[in-house]
């Protein structure tokens, strides 16, 4: 089984590679938040000092820990809703037969198709109007405008491929359209669902314009302005070492999601056979 | 054009159209009946939408036929100029004719260029790469989830950060990536990466890759995740080659998640701000369609043209969208069945 | 008779309380929000020093700390003052941006009628708008020339260069011969070469150095395309790739910083910030180096003006509150402690020679000098198009430095463009 061996061996030889690439900036962000002052201006594999003094100062420094709180929140309620939307949502646009369903696909995901900074001054009115000006539901009514268009339509193409037959039994036994979705389809989603809600929950977690926008407050504040709000001791320094810290910081809550959700990401269709 | 002509024409790929009713009156009360959940079901999603953008979207379109400003664009002063944003006739006062406006600057067509080449050339790399990473998550090996969960770092981290990371990377004094070339050998002298307007749009695809390779990676390896094992089983036991098998089988299964991948993607590499903005000098070699239109309406302030950019953006992108769709062969609508 | 009695004096115990009450909103603490890019530890910074007239007033003062980046600032806030934003009292504002947000602040001539002759009058003249006094410097900043001690007398210099061309060869001096030594890595002159406010900043000092105008001179007549001006960018091309790396079209302040500071270049011109910096305890190049002004190119020194002032927001709830905090953070009071804290150059001329500053900042009376060579960008005279200008401007200087484009068609063209967005 020599061939065997070589191909394993291939195989992690992908593995570590695609790993490094993936891992490697942020080894380096990892390396440079150890470092301070001028050993920041030089390159090297190994830190050349370590000092946590920068995570001293990012999590003493105003309110950074509390608007990592605020992102959490913020982001975790807008996939929350984005789902729960879109679950129902692309039932009917994949599995319902009406007319208009193109239009009313591509009408959606045309919402998506402007730029951040063109609908901003539009946003900030209605923001305003709404009375939702410096609260975190400003920034969940915002967010949707691109996590809403996403979810619809990513769970739309994957639902569409279900099998016809599991449906039609479920028919016939006379389910609603409710427990069709719920009992029937969600199950064989997951993969979809994890994926969808985990992209969606890292744009919104990454969102700054919006963010920095609509919300004024120092409690307010989300991770990515709080990053910028990071500053040197003059108005050009930047300060690398604690932007560095903070984005390790940060990164964190991210990783423990993936590992948490990641079963669901695989616990698809374990049992073949459902499909064709 | 599109990325789709990546994806081979797959007629064996099973379709599955929505369970269609025949015949019987009591068949057609439930189709009726279904169709009403159905509208059920999509009215909370359209009401969300059409609240939070219809608004914005409206006065962004509206915003680019006035000489909106940003002194006017909250108390309703700017005027109705028509198509003069877009393209405007103007006789100076030497009696030369001067043609003006967004359709005729050859700064936004030099943009919508760079935008265009930098999202295929973006959009296709990373689906090749996308799905290769994804390949590899789907297997079965020790330590997966680790690697998942690593795999999706640079999607993580904050673009504001990651491009200022990567710019520090770059850099051609103190940057690690020169010294690491030059350590193996590979270049003689440091390159300023950034700074070239020949290596800068390099320098864009090399991090824009890397961040968003995770994107495509996890929604192909969702899509790969909904093939049941069992008919891998079966191509094993009848002996085809992988190759042929991922060509034959698993590639038409997973069009629907490279679909949405591919589309999601360009939908954001076409309108690309942050990373150009951040990396790299906002010269004509790298200047995007979005970076101008922000550079008008948030640096300038003028959003009669700024607006105009938007829109004009927005055309395009639903041109590439149509065009897509089209060369896929999507049946958008589902009803070709 | 017991009964009204104590009614009356019931009555007269609430009529006090009523009164009370009354002075009570007149005095009533009052917050006055000001919002701010954040530098270094700007809140502990910021309480300290309105904590005088927290004290004295009864009110508080609350910052609002914005990203750094001052474009992020700018957008935001006339996105604010547009929707006529009541949150927000005051706005620390960059020099430039006096102009294109005018008509949204207080005129502060009155409130300031008795302080405005002790500021440098070229401050108060770029935040003066048609007679009006938008905002209130609170400090300044102008670029100088770094220059390593060590390595002019080591290569026999006994003065820093005063022209461009002196810079040139000396620069080209040192570099050849710190190569010899075997540090490959070493560069004559750095300076900010990205296509960015910053690169105005630069080029203006080489343009307006070598007698070649302010790009929009204070009349509204564009005056850039000249043979100085194309003088002076072509003999700033011509140190990309010689002088200067390669990449230093693509550096900021903090890039030049980086290469400076690791002790691999002979001069820089930066702000004021990288003094300290440069001599801290890790760096490279502490101790060894000295600044002076930036060298003429035969018309005089300049240095670009920089700095921030704080203005009042018309849309605010409290405005004589807010005047009154404004004209408090201008001070000498708050001043001093600014210069005393965070080394900020003072707006007040006699802050130079106060000896307090002198002893504890004696790199503030350095500057002086450089001071009086400061030339302001053009955005008084080109108002809310300054940022389109500005933009025209670097990014013409940034395609010559790069090499795309000559400087005399480079400047040609900008002419247009400049009568095309100015007319």
């Amino acid at each position: 089984m020599q061939q065997v061996w070589w191909k394993t061996a291939l195989f992690y030889a992908g593995v570590v590679l695609i790993v490094v690439i993936a891992v490697y900036p942020f080894y380096y962000a990892v390396i440079t938040s150890l470092e301070s002052g001028t050993a920041l201006f030089t390159p090297n594999f190994l830190p050349e000092m370590i000092t946590f003094q920068n995570y001293v100062n990012v999590l003493t420094q105003g309110a950074f820990v509390r608007s990592i709180g605020n992102s959490i929140l913020i982001a975790g309620v807008t996939v929350c809703f984005a789902l729960l939307l879109a679950v129902t949502a692309s039932y009917a646009l994949s599995r319902v037969r009406f007319r208009g369903r193109g239009l009313l696909l591509m009408t959606i995901l045309g919402v998506s198709m402007f730029p951040q900074i063109a609908v901003l001054s539009g946003l900030y009115e209605l923001v305003n109007l709404l009375g939702l000006y410096n609260t975190p539901w400003a920034l969940v009514l915002s967010y949707t405008i691109f996590t809403l268009p996403f979810t619809v339509w990513v769970l739309t193409t994957f639902m569409r491929d279900l099998p016809i037959e599991i449906e039609e039994a479920a028919i016939v036994d006379g389910a609603s359209p409710w427990v069709i979705i719920t009992q029937v389809f969600l199950p064989l989603l997951w993969p979809a669902l994890v994926t969808t809600g985990l992209l969606a929950f890292i744009g919104a977690w990454n969102e700054f314009l919006f963010a920095l926008t609509f919300t004024i407050s120092e409690t307010q504040r989300t991770v990515p302005v709080a990053i910028a709000l990071l500053s040197g001791a003059s108005q050009q320094e930047i300060p690398w070492g604690s932007i560095m810290a903070a984005s390790v910081i940060v990164t964190v809550p991210l990783i423990v999601l993936v590992l948490i959700f990641q079963r669901k990401i695989v616990a698809g269709l374990t049992a073949g056979g459902v499909k064709g | 054009m599109s990325h789709a002509d990546m994806v081979p024409e797959a007629a064996n790929a099973p379709k599955s159209p929505p369970p269609e009713v025949n015949a019987g009156s009591g068949e057609a009360e439930l189709q009726r009946q279904r169709i009403r959940a159905a509208y059920l079901f999509l009215l909370p999603m359209l009401v969300m939408l059409a609240l939070v953008a219809a608004w914005p979207l409206f006065r962004s379109i509206a915003f680019s036929f006035t000489d909106a400003s940003a002194n006017t664009i909250f108390n309703g002063e700017s005027e109705w100029v028509g198509f003069d944003n877009y393209v405007e006739r103007s006789v100076r006062s030497n009696g030369e004719v001067r043609w003006r406006g967004v359709l005729v600057d050859g700064d936004w067509w030099n943009a919508v260029w760079n935008t265009v080449r930098f999202s295929l050339v973006s959009v296709g790399l990373e689906l090749v790469l996308g799905m290769l990473v994804a390949l590899v998550l789907n297997a079965e090996f020790k330590g997966r989830g680790l690697v998942r969960a690593a795999i999706l770092i640079p999607w993580a981290i904050p673009t504001v950060v990651s491009a200022r990371m990567w710019g520090w990377m770059l850099n051609d004094q103190f940057g690690v990536i020169n010294y690491m070339m030059m350590g193996v050998g590979l270049i003689d002298r440091p390159i300023a990466w950034t700074a070239s307007s020949d290596t800068a749009m390099i320098a864009v695809l090399i991090v824009d890759v890397w961040k968003t390779t995770p994107f495509m990676a996890l929604l192909i390896l969702a899509g790969l995740q909904m093939v049941p094992r069992d008919m891998y089983e079966a191509a094993k036991i009848d002996g085809i080659h992988p190759v042929k098998v991922f060509f034959k089988v698993t590639l038409p299964l997973i069009r629907p998640a490279i679909l949405v991948a591919v589309i999601f993607r360009a939908l954001d590499a076409l309108r690309i701000f942050d990373l150009i903005y951040l990396l790299t000098p906002q010269s004509d070699s790298t200047v995007t369609m979005s970076v101008l239109s922000y550079r008008e309406l948030q640096q300038f302030g003028d959003y009669g043209e700024g607006s105009t950019m938007s829109t004009l953006l927005f055309l395009i992108i639903t041109g590439f969208v149509l065009l897509y769709l089209k060369i896929g062969r999507v049946d958008l609508a589902g009803d070709k069945g | 008779m017991t009964k009204s009695i104590r009614a009356a004096s019931l009555r007269s115990t609430t009529a006090f309380a009523i009164t009370l009450a009354g002075l009570g909103t007149v005095a009533a603490a009052e917050e006055i929000t000001v919002v701010s890019g954040a530098v270094g530890n700007a809140i502990e910074e910021f309480d300290r020093i309105v904590a005088p007239w927290e004290e004295r007033t009864g009110h508080t003062a609350v910052l609002v700390p914005m990203p750094a980046s001052t474009t992020d600032q700018f957008g935001q806030y006339r996105l604010w003052l547009a929707a006529g934003n009541g949150d927000i009292d005051l706005y620390q504002t960059d020099v430039i941006w006096a102009p294109q947000l005018a008509e949204h602040f207080v005129d502060l001539s009155e409130a300031a009628a008795d302080v405005i002759d002790d500021h440098f009058p070229s401050i108060i003249e770029s935040q003066t708008v048609e007679g009006k006094l938008v905002a209130m410097p609170i400090y300044t900043d102008a670029p100088a020339l770094y220059y390593r001690t060590d390595m002019l007398e080591k290569y026999g210099f006994d003065a820093p260069p005063e022209t461009w061309e002196e810079l040139t060869s000396m620069a080209q001096t040192i570099q050849e011969g710190e190569r010899n030594d075997g540090n490959g890595e070493f560069w004559g002159f750095v300076f900010q070469g990205n296509s960015y406010e910053g690169l105005t900043c630069n080029a203006l000092e080489w343009v307006k150095s070598y007698g070649g105008g302010q790009i929009v001179e204070a009349d509204g007549t564009i005056s850039i395309n000249n043979e100085q001006a194309v003088a002076a960018l072509e003999q700033a091309a011509s140190w990309v790739g010689t002088i200067a790396p390669d990449g230093v079209v693509s550096y900021q302040e903090e890039e030049a910083r980086g290469v400076w500071q690791t002790g691999n270049a002979a001069f820089m011109r930066n702000w004021p910030y990288a003094y300290s910096l440069g001599n801290g305890e890790d760096s490279a190049v502490a101790g060894l180096f000295d600044v002076t002004t930036l060298p003429t190119g035969g018309e005089g020194s300049a240095a670009t003006l920089g700095g921030w002032n704080i203005a009042v927001s018309q849309y605010g709830d409290n405005i004589d509150i807010a005047t009154d905090l404004a004209m408090y953070l201008a001070s000498e009071e708050a001043q001093k402690m600014r210069a005393l804290n965070s080394t900020n150059l003072p707006t007040i001329q006699s802050l130079y020679s106060d000896p307090e500053i002198a002893e504890q900042q004696p790199i503030i009376p350095r500057w002086e000098e450089v001071f009086l060579s400061a030339v302001p960008r053009p955005s008084a005279p080109t108002q809310e198009d300054y940022n389109e200008v500005s933009t025209a401007f670097f990014s013409a200087v940034h395609s010559v430095l790069t090499g795309e484009e000559d400087a005399a068609t480079a400047l040609e063209d900008l002419e247009l463009d400049l009568e095309d967005i100015l007319e």
